[in-house]
């Protein structure tokens, strides 16, 4: 079984969520975040890092899923590029190994929000697996940028 | 996690590689490449120095020996084209150190043939590691070829003279650098990021060490202190590199742009020595090639031209940098036909870059100024030099993008300057830290020019509106304001008291209003991920010494967020004024304030740390003198109209400019503040006071122009007097 299929899990509003565990640098909970007026929806912010700034995802935002509020987000600090990204998620699971032919691409039916982002679902015992494209998820989604910035 | 896993071992194998010296060949090679590369960036500069000065006998040596030094490591490390293109290239040069031939453009051509194939052959080993299979023998052969080449018995001769005067350098560079080393540019960046975080770390001691008192702990924070600046300052330095490391190789560049446009020119440059961190003559490399191209295919006449316009048949470009005001100043001037207002306008609007209702209300200056829009060309024929519609846009976009700033004047026939103002570093910078609606941001200091506070409950000037738009009477004129919660949408509620930060944005100013003025800090600027990337307000992320992540406002973004148009001032192209600047006098920003009894001073503005308001009522006395407390300092008081005998008028708010020179700090007490301006001075007059350095004509009106120095000695000097020495009566 090849490392690209652990997944490190966790909770988006009651949904169940693995992003590749080769790209997870560390899971932090809830430091102090900077609000970046005028950012895009989906960027909640900056953290400091010891000492590097990193910009941090509102996932669920991202996914167009609501926010539920009660648990204290915690931060999944992943590698991009060149760069540190972290997500806003809501309670982190285990790390789990995926056999490859449990899981198939996302169904047609899905939020437009999502259906992008979702690369596939692992059909799990009794709960389903939703795979996260996370370059897809890190992308800068320019169009709210431009909209963001009310131009004059 | 096996592939990250896998970098790490090939890095660290890597660099494994690289400390194994012992295998020493690579080693030289590597160094010979390094060492050649720079000669052959010197030898193309001082060839077309020669060419202008063909009796210099000094640089015909340094070229002569240059070309020695390349052609005898070559044959030594066994690279015979490059020994064969060397030494054809060197029987020339000696026949030139011998007076035996004169230095002609076909001459220099040749000379100059040598040096691409020289550099060609250089490329071709760093790339592959051998000299490849491309023939040089075209290149021996025109440098052989010509009257005097190196056939003839005479060169053997020649060369041999040269062998003994090349012999003797070696050893004199090698003295020169036993003080020198070569480091890897990538050590330097990582111990300008670790010194950027021991900043960090300092000012989070700093904070905990605040709130102690044990005198031991204190004293280590201030050496740690001490110690993180001098440090900072140290690997800053480490860092710089001699502007004339980018414009060495422009001489070269302009002869070749200029005889393929069939024009003449001769470039002249001032400030070679400037030095600049390396990351921003990275940044500004490209940016200076295209305004060279442009003055060259756009700016200067070909000579019939400049001769029907009664000019001399070769043009000037003039490259000038010099500091001032705590930023760099790069001019480009050149003296060609400047930048036609009326075409300009015609093709601004054809592109759509601007309305014709814009168009009738843009001056001279702001239409040039357009050819920084992006789309904008307005050369009749594309060329293969520039023209291509892409160009000065990229030139402004990436001077901005290191936090500088970019204008043009343009005088029809007489020709056009543009002034580049930049940033020392790009790493490490003071910024003032404001906050609105709950939220801190810095503002980096250069751009700040003065604060201002906002009562609104004790009768202070309101704000006030011109067609909705917010305006506030500074001094009489009137400043656009730009609140900051609201451009940013932060949605917290107007406090009674606010701030106002008067902004410099390119020429025009910008008052910010925000709800607070902290402190000023130092910050180390991180640049913003690629998801915020395009909001133009920021210019980056730092974070403050309490840990936590401030934005940097981009004070440039902020004011084209809100329309305040640069306005650049009337001023010729300062071809002439560039030529003066060598000295203090050059255009510099004033403090203009009037005395009492009618006179009128101006302060150097680069000696005016802040201007502040401060209530009579709060000045003290000490040891004889009147202070005041000022952020948790005790500061001094000095009155203008004591200085100069003038009868004193009693104020509820006295105007402080607080000096700051050579470590002393004092506020000057000022009656009525005029303006600020920018304005090239001519100092004259006799001194009436040794508190003054003469008298200025500036506004077209007489100033006082104060001698900071000798202000600020009267803090430190002994107390005040009831008559002050040297000072008489007006």
């Amino acid at each position: 079984m090849s490392a690209d299929c652990r997944f490190c899990t966790f909770y988006l509003d009651r949904l169940w969520f693995g992003i590749a565990a080769e790209r997870v640098q560390e899971v932090i909970s809830s430091p102090a975040i900077t609000p970046v007026p005028l950012a895009p929806r989906a960027v909640a912010g900056l953290i400091n890092l010891r000492g590097q700034i990193v910009t941090v995802i509102d996932l669920p935002r991202r996914l167009g899923i609501g926010h539920r509020g009660r648990t204290p987000p915690a931060i999944v600090v992943v590698r991009s590029e060149n760069a540190l990204v972290g997500l806003l998620v809501e309670q982190v699971d285990e790390v789990l190994e995926v056999l490859e032919n449990t899981s198939e691409a996302a169904p047609n039916n899905l939020p437009v929000e999502s259906r992008e982002l979702v690369a596939a679902v692992c059909k799990l015992p009794r709960r389903l697996l939703h795979l996260l494209d996370l370059d897809k998820a890190l992308g800068d989604d320019s169009r709210e940028v431009r909209t963001g910035k009310g131009v004059k | 996690m096996p592939r990250a896993w896998l970098r790490h071992a090939c890095r660290s194998q890597q660099r494994k590689l690289m400390s194994a010296t012992t295998d020493g060949m690579e080693e030289i090679v590597k160094e010979f490449l390094a060492e050649s590369a720079e000669g052959l960036d010197l030898l193309d500069r001082d060839l077309v120095e020669l060419e202008r000065d063909p009796t210099s006998r000094e640089r015909l040596a340094e070229i002569f020996r240059a070309v020695h030094t390349i052609k005898g490591s070559s044959g030594m490390l066994g690279y015979s084209k490059l020994e064969s293109v060397a030494h054809a290239g060197e029987c020339l040069l000696g026949q030139l150190r011998d007076g035996k031939l004169a230095l002609n453009p076909a001459l220099t051509s040749a000379l100059l043939a040598m040096v691409d194939a020289l550099r060609g052959l250089l490329n071709m080993i760093e790339r592959t590691g051998s000299e490849g299979s491309n023939d040089c023998s075209a290149v021996v052969q025109l440098l052989e070829d010509l009257p005097g080449g190196s056939s003839t018995p005479r060169v053997t001769v020649s060369s041999g003279v040269g062998r003994d005067v090349g012999a003797e350098n070696p050893l004199g560079e090698k003295s020169a650098a036993g003080t020198t080393i070569r480091v890897d540019v990538g050590l330097i960046d990582r111990m300008m990021d670790l010194a950027g975080e021991l900043v960090l770390a300092r000012n989070q001691t700093l904070r905990f060490t605040s709130l102690q008192t044990d005198h031991a702990i204190l004293n280590a924070a201030q050496r740690l202190k001490r110690i993180t600046t001098d440090m900072q300052e140290a690997v800053m330095k480490a860092r710089l590199q001699p502007m004339g490391s980018v414009w060495n190789q422009f001489p070269r560049l302009a002869r070749d742009l200029a005889s393929s446009g069939g024009k003449q020119i001769t470039v002249e440059m001032e400030g070679s020595e400037i030095e600049l961190d390396r990351g921003m003559i990275e940044a500004i490399k490209d940016p200076l090639t295209h305004i060279l191209r442009n003055a060259i295919d756009h700016g200067i006449e070909t000579p019939e031209q400049r001769a029907r316009a009664a000019k001399p048949a070769v043009g000037r470009l003039r490259f000038c940098a010099f500091h001032r005001e705590g930023r760099v100043h790069v001019e480009i001037s050149d003296d060609g036909a400047g930048i036609n207002p009326a075409r300009v306008r015609q093709c601004a609007l054809e592109r759509g870059l601007i309305t014709a209702e814009q168009a009738a209300g843009m001056g001279e200056q702001q239409l040039a100024n357009l050819v920084f829009a992006p789309g904008f060309s307005t050369a009749e024929k594309v060329t293969n030099v520039s023209g291509r519609g892409v160009g000065l846009d990229v030139v402004k976009i990436n001077i901005e993008k290191i936090g500088g700033i970019v204008d043009l004047q343009s005088v029809t026939g007489q020709g056009t300057t543009v002034h580049i103002r930049i940033p020392l570093t790009l790493a490490i910078l003071p910024a003032l830290i404001v906050s609105s609606a709950g939220q801190r941001f810095a503002i980096p200091q250069v751009n700040v020019v003065e604060v201002v506070r906002l009562e609104a409950t004790s009768g202070g000037m309101p704000i006030e509106q011109v067609c909705r738009a917010p305006v506030y009477r500074l001094r009489e004129r009137l400043l656009p304001l730009c609140f900051l919660d609201r451009e940013l949408h932060l949605g917290g509620k107007i406090p009674s008291d606010s701030y106002i930060a008067v902004l410099q944005a390119g020429t025009g100013r910008l008052g910010l209003v925000v709800d607070a003025v902290s402190d000023t800090e130092e910050i180390v600027v991180k640049p913003l991920g690629q998801q915020l990337r395009a909001i133009s307000c920021y210019a980056g992320a730092a974070i403050l010494g309490d840990g936590q992540v401030v934005l940097i406002l981009d004070v440039a973004g902020l004011a084209q967020r809100t329309g305040v148009v640069t306005d650049a001032r009337r001023q010729p192209p300062n071809l002439e004024v560039a030529t003066k600047s060598g000295g203090d006098w050059g255009a510099q920003s004033w403090l203009v304030f009037w005395g009492t009894a009618g006179s009128r001073f101006a302060l150097p503005l680069s000696a005016v740390a802040r201007l502040e308001e401060i209530p009579a009522e709060r000045i003290e006395r000490s040891a004889g003198r009147e202070v005041v407390q000022c952020r948790g300092e005790i500061m001094p008081l000095l009155r203008v109209s004591r200085l100069f005998h003038e009868p004193e008028q009693d104020r509820e708010l006295l105007q402080v400019a607080v000096l700051h020179e050579s470590g002393v700090t004092a506020g000057l007490v000022l009656d009525l503040i005029e303006d600020i301006v920018e304005e090239t001075v001519e100092l004259r007059g006799e001194l009436r006071s040794d508190l003054l350095q003469g008298s200025a004509v500036i506004r077209e009106r007489v100033a006082d122009v104060i001698n900071v120095k000798e202000v600020l000695a009267r803090v430190t000097g002994p107390p005040p007097a009831e008559q002050w020495p040297g000072a008489c009566k007006t």
